[in-house]
């Protein structure tokens, strides 16, 4: 497969919410609605310079006694006030953008399949049927006090052939959420461009009012 | 701010001309049906049921006896296929879900009707508040001419 070198469309954002919306077809679709842009590039990294290509974006307006120094700093470098929310969108080429642009929703023209990435809402300590979809003990059968319990982890089982300890990785109880997380192939059911907006197919990960990236899909198959 | 940019997203799915109808109206809705290439409208009447949900997401629900069973509809108000929803009978309820209508059949299921006044009646009300309006008039003039008198007094 050839690469594409171009720097493909991506933009930061908050999460506003869900709701619904039709299509021409008369057809309802699911969307979270996506406040996306307009970001300002806030540095362009080069092979040369940095070791690999890269657009620094930056998001979301933050009061300056909320902001460090060194933010405050580097956005002023470009003549923004401070930003929330500053990611690094990677290219493969040397970038065709100078720090200072404005990117908006404009740039998503075209694009049909989207990833977000995201925080997901933590969920604090979680039992294994939870966290790792396992299907807990059955409800009767002389089962007592152990319905969501995860049975045997394989004490000899070990990385080392066998052994004491039990292997590494072992899916068990733990704190659940609040990581990045990717959902994949979202359609883009609109774009609005007056409000800056970004209707996305589906739930994305996080909170309502969280920050999210809107990437064009890495993983999508284009039609040819 | 945020659920103000939540109904901006959803304007331009949302209808703006949605007649004004209330549980317990008669009402003729005009489904578009799409078969493969060709589109047709089919007609289901009946009696609102209720209203639900709010916005983009709103519904309604319409019952109607066909062949001694009763069936129930719920559209979605904003739906394209919803052509259009015409009011045949204003209903006068006092809930707002009807669905004790379920339990019930034959005359039980009668709704009491809002009418809109006809030209008779209509004529009488004009008439009868012509004659109150004139006898305030008279009412009015009387005691003016009565406050002078007072005064001097």
């Amino acid at each position: 497969m050839k690469q594409v070198k171009k720097m493909q469309p991506a933009l930061l954002g908050k999460k506003i919410g869900m709701t619904q919306v039709y299509d021409d077809n008369g057809v309802l679709h699911p969307v979270t609605v996506v406040q996306a842009g307009p970001c300002k590039v806030l540095q362009v990294k080069t092979e040369e310079t940095d070791g690999y290509n890269a657009v620094q974006l930056g998001f979301g307006d933050v009061k300056c006694h909320r902001a460090t120094q060194p933010i405050i700093g580097h956005c002023g470098k470009v003549g923004a006030g401070p930003l929330a929310y500053i990611r690094e969108i990677r290219c493969e080429e040397m970038p065709q953008k100078e720090a200072g642009q404005d990117m908006t929703v404009d740039c998503f023209e075209g694009v049909e399949v989207v990833d977000v990435v995201g925080t997901t809402k933590g969920k604090g300590m979680a039992g294994v049927m939870k966290r790792h979809n396992f299907g807990g003990q059955l409800a009767s059968h002389g089962v007592k006090r152990k319905h969501r319990s995860p049975g045997s982890i394989n004490g000899h089982a070990t990385n080392l052939g066998t052994g004491p300890k039990i292997k590494k990785g072992k899916r068990m109880a733990g704190r659940m959420g609040g990581g990045k997380q990717t959902t994949r192939k979202h359609r883009l059911v609109k774009i609005d461009k007056d409000n800056n907006l970004l209707l996305i197919k589906g739930s994305v990960p996080g909170p309502n009012g969280g920050w999210v990236t809107v990437r064009k899909s890495k993983t999508a198959r284009v039609k040819a | 701010m945020s659920q103000e940019l939540l109904n901006k997203a959803v304007a331009d799915s949302m209808k703006q001309d949605v007649p004004q109808f209330e549980v317990g109206d008669t009402v003729k809705v005009h489904c578009r049906i799409i078969e493969g290439e060709k589109q047709r409208i089919q007609m289901f009447i009946g009696t609102v049921i209720a209203r639900s949900n709010g916005g983009i997401a709103e519904t309604f629900t319409v019952r109607r006896i066909v062949n001694n069973a009763g069936v129930e509809r719920t559209f979605p108000i904003h739906s394209p296929k919803v052509a259009d929803i015409e009011v045949v009978r204003r209903g006068k309820t006092r809930r707002a879900k009807l669905y004790y209508l379920r339990d019930r059949v034959g005359k039980a299921t009668r709704i009491k009707e809002i009418r809109a006044p006809s030209k008779k009646e209509r004529a009488a009300a004009e008439a009868a508040a012509k004659a109150k309006a004139e006898s305030q008039a008279v009412e009015e003039a009387a005691p003016a001419e009565q406050v002078p008198v007072a005064a001097e007094e």
